[in-house]
This record gives C-alpha cells, sequence and structure tokens, in this order.
C-alpha cells in the first residue's frame, strides 16, 4: 500500500498521475469488453463520458486558460461530425470495406479533426481584433452559421434537416479508441500548458497589454489554440457522429455549446483534471438519470444544474465573498474531513485498512472517469 | 409591390428587434455586462400575458401585468445574480447570465409543459389594403408603438433626472458615485426599464404569431443583441439603428427564395464583418484602456 | 533643426533611443507634441513633469502602445515608430507600468520566465512532444530566471503567486520581469509610486545596481523629485506634453519655468 503511494509521489508519476489513471482504466476496461463481460450500458457511458471530457478539454483551453469565452464550441463539433462521418461513409462504400474498418475511423477522425480546426483557425481572427463579451456573441454567431449552412445545404450533401447517416465501429472496441483519443488530448493539453507557450497563453489571460511588452505574440497564441481546441472538438464531434445512427445539425445548437462551457466552469477554469472531472460527473449523472427521469423531472435536472453554475460562479468570484471563500474552501473542507476520518481511524482501525484499498479504487475511478 | 411589402414587414420585425435590442444596450452601457438572460424575460413576459388572460380575458390587462411581473424578475435577477458580481471579471458575469437565461427556460418548461401555448386572444389579424399592398394591423401595431417607445425612451433618457442619472453612470460610474448618484438603485431602474421592454416586445411577437414555448426568446434575444452590436452597444440610437437594419434584411433576405434558407447565417455573419470592419459597432464609441 | 535632419541617426553609435518630433494627438487633444529625446548608452535619463503632462504617453508611444501622429522614434538608429508592442520589446525596449502589470495566476518565478521566452527558441511541436531541446530550453529558462530573481532579492518567493507579493516586492518584479527580455533600453513608470521612504532608498539601491550590473540605459518617468535628483544624469520636463527644460539635472532643476510649472505662479 506505502509503496503504491510512494510511486505515485514520485515527481514524474504525479505530474502524469490523471495520465496514469486513465490509461489503466482504458486497459482495464478494454480487456473487460474484450472478454465480453461489460454491459452494452457501460459502454455506451464511456463513450459519452469520452466525448464530454474531449469538449471539455479543449474548450478549458480556450475559456481556462486563453480567457476567452467562446460559445461556439458545439459548431466546431458539428464541423467535426459532419465532415468525418460523411467521409467514414464515402470511404466504406467506396473501398468496400467492413464498416469496422480501423482504418476508415482514424482517417475520419483525423479529417474531421483538422476541418473543425480549420473553422478555429478562421473564428480566431476575429479574436484578435475582439475580446470579451463581443467575441462570445461572434463565436456564438459562427457556430450558427455553420450549424444553419449544414442543414440547410442540398440533402445530397450532409442530408438537410435529417442529417447524415454515420457508420458504425464495433461497441467493444470503440469506447477504447475513444478513451485514446482522450489521452491524446491530455498528453497535448498538459504538455503544452507546461512550457513555455502555456506560460505565454496564460499571461495573455492574466494581462494582455503586460504581455505584448513582454514580447508575446498574442496573435500567434490566440490563433494557435483557437485551432489546437477546435481540432479535439472536432475530433469529439466524429466520435459521436459514430455514436449515433444519423447526425444532425440541431444537435449542435448554442445550449449544447453551453453544456460543454458548464463542465468547464465547474470543473474550475484552468484546472484539466477539474474539467475531466467535471464533465464526467456530469455526463455519468446525465446518462444514468436519463432513463430514470422523464419529462419536467428531466428538466428538473437543468434547473438544478443552473441553480449549481450560478452559486459556483458567485461563490468563486463575488468581490464581497472574500472573507467567506477564505473560510469555506476545499482546502479548510479537506482539513475538516481528515479530521473527522482520523478521529474514526482510532476507533475501528482493522475496518479502515480493509475499506482504504477499495476507497482508493474507487477514488482513482472518480478522479478518471 | 412584393418588395415594398418585405421591407414594411422586416420594418415591423426590425422595430420588435429594437425593442429588444434596447434592453440590451441600456444594461450593457449602464452595468458594463451582457444579460444574456435578457431574450428568456420576453419568454417570462409571454407566459405571464398567457396565464393573466386564463384569468381575465382582456389583452391589454395581461400586457400591463406582464410588464409589472417582468420588471420585478428583472430587478430580483439584477439584485440577486448579478449585483454580487459587480467587480468580477466579465467572464464571471456572463457566466453567471447564461445559468439565469438556462435556468428560466428550465423553470417555464417545468411549470407549463414542453407543448407550445397558445395565446389566440392576443393576435391581431387582418390588413389594410392600398392598391395591391397589404399592410396588416400586426405590422401597423408594431411600427407605432416602437416609434412611440422609441421617442419616449430619447426623451427620458435626455431629460429625465433619472435619464440623466444613467447617462452619467454609464460615463463613469466611480465618478457618478462621488457626485452624489445611487448607482445600485440607477442600475436597477435600467434593468427594469430593459425588462419592460422585452414584455412589450413578447406581446408584439405574440400579437403576430401566437405560439408560445420555453425558447419565444432564445433566438430573438441573440439576434437583438447581434442588432445591439452591430448598432454599437451602449448606444440607444445604435441599438435602434441596428434593430431595424437586420429586420429589413431577415425580411428582404427571407423574400429571396435561394436565400432564405440561410437568413439566420447571413444575419450572423453580417455582424461578423460589421465587428471586423467598425469593433464598436456603427454608431460606438471606442475605448481604450488605460496603460 | 535642419542639421539633425542631415545627419543619419545611425551615426551616433552611442545613441540608444532618439525622438525626433514625436507628436499624439487625441480628438483636438495633442497630447504629446515635438518631444525630441536622445538618450546615450549607458545613461541613466529622467523624464518629469506634472501630472497629465504627457509622461505615460510618451512610454506608451515608445513601445507601441500608441502610434505616434507624427515624429520619428529609433533604437539604436533602427526606425521603430509604429512597430507593434511585442516586436518593439524585442528589438530591445522593455518596460514596467504605473498601475502594476503581473501575471497574478502565474508565481514569481514563472513571471520572470515568461520574459525569458523569446531567449530560448523551442517551438510547439517540440514542447508537447517532449523533445530534448524542449528539457534544455525550460531548464536554460529557470536556471536564468532564478539568476535574475537573486539580483533582485526575490528568490525566497520564487514560488508565490505574483498577486501575493507585497506592493513593494511586486514593483521589483515587474522590473525583473523586463529585465529578462534582455533589453537595451529600460523604461520604468514611476516605479517608486506608493512606496514607503525606505522601499523609495531600497529601489534607488536596486536601479543603481541593475545599471552598473547588467549596464543597461534607463528611461525613467518620475515624481519623487529626491530620487531624480538622486540618480538621474539628465532630464526632460514635459508641461501640457511638450518640453519645457532639458539638460543636466542639477540645471534643469533649478530653472525658474520648471519651478513654475511645478509650483504654480
Amino acid at each position: 500500500m506505502s509503496a503504491i503511494i510512494a510511486f505515485f509521489k514520485k515527481p514524474f508519476i504525479r505530474k502524469y498521475a490523471n495520465y496514469f489513471i486513465i490509461a489503466l482504466l482504458t486497459l482495464v476496461f478494454g480487456l473487460l469488453s474484450a472478454t465480453g463481460s461489460l454491459k452494452m450500458g457501460n459502454q455506451f457511458l464511456m463513450e459519452q463520458i469520452a466525448i464530454a471530457v474531449l469538449l471539455a478539454v479543449s474548450l478549458g483551453m480556450v475559456v481556462g486558460f486563453l480567457g476567452e469565452l467562446s460559445l461556439g464550441h458545439a459548431g466546431f463539433m458539428c464541423a467535426g461530425a459532419f465532415i468525418g462521418g460523411k467521409i467514414a461513409q464515402m470511404m466504406v462504400s467506396a473501398m468496400g470495406v467492413s464498416q469496422n474498418n480501423i482504418l476508415v475511423l482514424l482517417v475520419s477522425l483525423l479529417v474531421g479533426g483538422l476541418t473543425a480546426a480549420l473553422f478555429g483557425f478562421i473564428i480566431g481572427l476575429p479574436a484578435l481584433r475582439l475580446r470579451g463579451d463581443y467575441l462570445a456573441i461572434v463565436t456564438l454567431a459562427f457556430g450558427e452559421i455553420v450549424r444553419a449552412v449544414v442543414m440547410n445545404l442540398p440533402d445530397t450533401m450532409f442530408g438537410g434537416t435529417l442529417g447524415v447517416e454515420t457508420p458504425r465501429f464495433d461497441r467493444k472496441y470503440f469506447f477504447v479508441i475513444a478513451l485514446l483519443m482522450v489521452l491524446v488530448c491530455l498528453a497535448v493539453t498538459q504538455n503544452l500548458m507546461h512550457s513555455k507557450h502555456g506560460r505565454a497563453i496564460i499571461s495573455i489571460k492574466d494581462n494582455e497589454i503586460a504581455a505584448k511588452a513582454t514580447g508575446i505574440d498574442i496573435t500567434r497564441y490566440k490563433l494557435f489554440v483557437f485551432t489546437i481546441s477546435s481540432f479535439f472538438a472536432g475530433v469529439a464531434g466524429v466520435l459521436y457522429s459514430y455514436t449515433q445512427s444519423r447526425v444532425q445539425s440541431a444537435t449542435f445548437d448554442y445550449n449544447y455549446s453551453i453544456e460543454i462551457l458548464v463542465m468547464v466552469v465547474l470543473g474550475g477554469m484552468g484546472s484539466i483534471n477539474g474539467s475531466m472531472i467535471a464533465a464526467a460527473l456530469i455526463t455519468f449523472i446525465n446518462v444514468k438519470l436519463q432513463t430514470v427521469l422523464t419529462g419536467n423531472l428531466a428538466v428538473l435536472q437543468n434547473v438544478i444544474y443552473a441553480l449549481i453554475l450560478i452559486a459556483i460562479v458567485i461563490y468563486r468570484n463575488a468581490p464581497g465573498l472574500k472573507g467567506f471563500r477564505e473560510k469555506y474552501n476545499s482546502k479548510t473542507l479537506l482539513a475538516w474531513l481528515k479530521k473527522k476520518l482520523g478521529k474514526g481511524k482510532v476507533a475501528d482501525a482493522e475496518a479502515t485498512v480493509v475499506a482504504a484499498g477499495v476507497e482508493t479504487v474507487e477514488k482513482e475511478e472518480a478522479k478518471d472517469e | 409591390m412584393e418588395f415594398l411589402t418585405s421591407l414594411l414587414n422586416g420594418l415591423s420585425s426590425g422595430g420588435t428587434y429594437a425593442i429588444i435590442a434596447i434592453g440590451y444596450t441600456m444594461v450593457y452601457g449602464i452595468a458594463k455586462m451582457l444579460n444574456f438572460a435578457h431574450g428568456d424575460i420576453i419568454m417570462v413576459g409571454g407566459y405571464a400575458m398567457f396565464s393573466t388572460l386564463l384569468l381575465i380575458n382582456q389583452p391589454v390587462v395581461a400586457l400591463i401585468f406582464a410588464i409589472v411581473f417582468c420588471m420585478i424578475l428583472g430587478v430580483c435577477i439584477e439584485r440577486f445574480a448579478y449585483r454580487p458580481l459587480r467587480g468580477a471579471s466579465p467572464l464571471a458575469v456572463l457566466i453567471t447570465a447564461i445559468g439565469v437565461s438556462s435556468l428560466l427556460q428550465s423553470l417555464a418548461q417545468i411549470i407549463f409543459g414542453a407543448a407550445p401555448k397558445m395565446p389566440t386572444r392576443l393576435q391581431i389579424s387582418g390588413a389594410i389594403h392600398i392598391g395591391s399592398l397589404a399592410i396588416s394591423y400586426g405590422t401597423i401595431v408594431t411600427l407605432a408603438v416602437t416609434v412611440v417607445l422609441m421617442v419616449a425612451l430619447t426623451v427620458f433618457v435626455k431629460y429625465s433626472k433619472v435619464g440623466r442619472a444613467m447617462v452619467a453612470v454609464s460615463e463613469d460610474r466611480g465618478a457618478a458615485q462621488l457626485m452624489g448618484i445611487n448607482t445600485n438603485a440607477i442600475i436597477a431602474i435600467t434593468f427594469a426599464i430593459g425588462s419592460a421592454l422585452a414584455a412589450v416586445a413578447a406581446y408584439l411577437m405574440l400579437m403576430k404569431a401566437p405560439s408560445l414555448t420555453n425558447t419565444l426568446g432564445a433566438m430573438p434575444g441573440i439576434k437583438a443583441f447581434t442588432a445591439a452590436v452591430i448598432g454599437g452597444i451602449g448606444s440607444i440610437p445604435g441599438a435602434m439603428l441596428g434593430g431595424v437594419l437586420l429586420g429589413v434584411i431577415e425580411s428582404l433576405s427571407l423574400s429571396i427564395p435561394v436565400l432564405a434558407p440561410f437568413t439566420d447565417a447571413i444575419e450572423f455573419a453580417i455582424l461578423i464583418v460589421i465587428l471586423l470592419v467598425k469593433p464598436a459597432g456603427l454608431l460606438g464609441k471606442t475605448r481604450r484602456e488605460k496603460v | 533643426m535642419n542639421e539633425e535632419k542631415i545627419i543619419a541617426p545611425a551615426a551616433h553609435s552611442d545613441v540608444v533611443l532618439k525622438t525626433e518630433h514625436l507628436c499624439i494627438q487625441f480628438g483636438g487633444l495633442r497630447a504629446v507634441d515635438d518631444v525630441n529625446l536622445e538618450i546615450k548608452k549607458g545613461e541613466l535619463y529622467g523624464l518629469i513633469g506634472p501630472n497629465g503632462a504627457g509622461k505615460t504617453t510618451v512610454f506608451n508611444l515608445l513601445t507601441g502602445v500608441y502610434k505616434p501622429t507624427s515624429g520619428k522614434i529609433y533604437l539604436c538608429g533602427k526606425e521603430i515608430a509604429g512597430k507593434a508592442p511585442a516586436e518593439i520589446n524585442r528589438l530591445g525596449i522593455a518596460r514596467t507600468f504605473q498601475n502594476i502589470r503581473l501575471f497574478n495566476s502565474l508565481t514569481v518565478l514563472e513571471n520572470v520566465m515568461v520574459g525569458l521566452a523569446n531567449q530560448v527558441s523551442c517551438n510547439v511541436v517540440k514542447s508537447i512532444f517532449r523533445l530534448p531541446r524542449h528539457r534544455r530550453s525550460e531548464k536554460e529558462m529557470r536556471d536564468r530566471a532564478l539568476e535574475l530573481l537573486k539580483v533582485f532579492q526575490l528568490d525566497e518567493y520564487k514560488d508565490y503567486l505574483a498577486a501575493n507579493l507585497p506592493y513593494g516586492k511586486q514593483r521589483k518584479l515587474e522590473i525583473a520581469r523586463a529585465m529578462a527580455t534582455n533589453p537595451k533600453l529600460l523604461l520604468l513608470d514611476e516605479p517608486a509610486a506608493g512606496m514607503n521612504p525606505s522601499e523609495t532608498q531600497e529601489l534607488m539601491d536596486d536601479i543603481t545596481f541593475v545599471r552598473r550590473e547588467f549596464g543597461i540605459t534607463i528611461l525613467l518617468i518620475e515624481h519623487d523629485m529626491r530620487l531624480v535628483g538622486g540618480i538621474c544624469e539628465n532630464l526632460t520636463v514635459l508641461n501640457f506634453g511638450t518640453e519645457l527644460a532639458k539638460g543636466e539635472t542639477a540645471k534643469v532643476l533649478a530653472d525658474p519655468a520648471v519651478v513654475t510649472a511645478y509650483l504654480g505662479e
């Protein structure tokens, strides 16, 4: 036990702990799925979680690190979903291969991602001249333009309002591919942010004027962040198209972008792990409650999310709550929990030893999903 | 003749946009925030009218109740969601506003259900025929209401004490406060006026097409914000100009079969182009950040 | 006047900064009107004047925040007027701000490392794939940043968030960050603003030390006359955007016109 803890305390391992945990889980669940002992429902859950995590981490780059609000993330996803889905469909019929072709999947992921990246680059251009609320509304407008154009092009292209039919991939392994994409995205984001480029990006958020005066090429970094963030949104879009029998542009309205934004904000802006945990948790709850809650109860869930969002933003940002924040935050909460648990441990030490093993596994799972 | 008809339609829907856009622009000018939930206040106004009509079948009573209800709601939202964040980053305020918008939409769906409500009592049908030109009563009412509100608002801001205090707060909040202006009260009044205008907009919209869902205000809200930005946010004449411009463009685009399906895309594209050419909008003032 | 134009600025190899008839107009207001500065290598030059005289505007012109309406700016003989702020920084002008502008969500060390970003080469791809160049450049930046922090006695705070530093230290960190960009000319905008006398004294010592250590040329805006009189060799006094007096510090400060501008009639 202590050996494991010591292992995770090594600086290198610590830095990449999130990475290792996801890799491990991918492997474990992949094996479970390969042997047929993973339920269909859980495969679906994993796919959805992977997509949400990709979206949240990539949007987090723009909102949390660059400090610009993008309300068009679903638009980039839309571009990826349609182009990727279409390319895959075309390849399947042109090459006469089966749907389960890994090459088709990878090519469509790449093409979908690159298309979205191109769109991201284009939207990055106004980002150079506009800031804050103006940019937010422009990204929203751009997302709606993408959606409206896709919907209204001749039916032969993207199927109009009916949408485009997309290929399937073996359910047993698809989520593994999706999780591998999460790993790629995580590696890129994390390595980028822990480098001079990451510091430059944060410096733009903190103080653009000072960043310029310090010689930071704002233009290049803004375009770069928008491009790479949209790339992963596009990848998520392609993955999404594979999980649906058809993709319809109506799905990708600005409310979807806002849903992703909620994940980023709840996870704590500027925290990659936070975005991942929030995305996984919200998706988990949504999927699990989808069958339980119907009609008005499902809407009640939205009410609760909205209230939590407002409460968290006010708690974290309100100038008048500074004292309150210093008194009650995650650190003081943890300390309080430790104190409580510490007392319990003395009482029944035996039970804790057994429980500890279970607990850490659960914790890691929660952290990763 | 067809052109003239769509131009008139455009002026009429542009008037509605302008009324909503003024709500955005006043709040932006004075509280320096994008009230993303403004469009949803329209929707609340719609349901308020619908509910009143169930009790008293009088459109005028319904409209007055909706105006009062929206004003109270607007002030409450400002007090509990936005005021705590005064002085915080604009990003935080905008995200809160998005949360409020989503909250209002979900609450409305829980209370009234997802099926559209049809307050047909509000509808005004029929038209005046001048030669081959048909002008619907709805268009005439909208244009009349728009003009009256614009004039009234301009006079109010220019000549009333409160109106001038509003201008002062939007120019420099700190200085206005030192001059003895109660900025919190002025901001609350601004929200009240904006929300009242939203209720009027709800009436104008339902008068033409009496179909009410929880997303009634979402798209018109975003379009009107677009109009406000095109005109130069913070400027009341700008919002009027932007609203009318957007309405006319929309109506003309809808009348051309090839362009019609892409109308939304065209409107948003115009927004992006105008912002790129004139980042402060047509009538807006550029503000430099002090270094 | 004509002679000045004929002699190419590049001819003065020891002139770091030269401005010719620098002007900027905001609407009807000439905020800076015909300012001619000439700062030699290694010099500590003062720019003083009453509030609203246009001192910070001159800085903003020199660093590209504003584009001059007319006039020329030469840095070591190279025309830089109208270039973008980041490019001017890379060409060799670094600055601090009157209202401190640090990167508050980064640590003290990281703030300085941002300044060093252009001093090492390592592109995005190398960083993402963690190629050896990335590790080398990161180490180099870290080492150099630590050295700089030592010079400014900030090394013990290296892991503090910049926002959590005490005020006086924040001012120093801003200078350290500016020095990290390896400038030819350092612009300090009221570095002693808001400091108590002992902090001001410490800052003066630091500025003199930095000047000796790095042999850097400094242009300083200041209100505090003791600080200016104590360390600047030459001065330009601005009033209403125009030059009121310039030359050796002692002479300028004794000029009756300067005294009037400061103390009123």
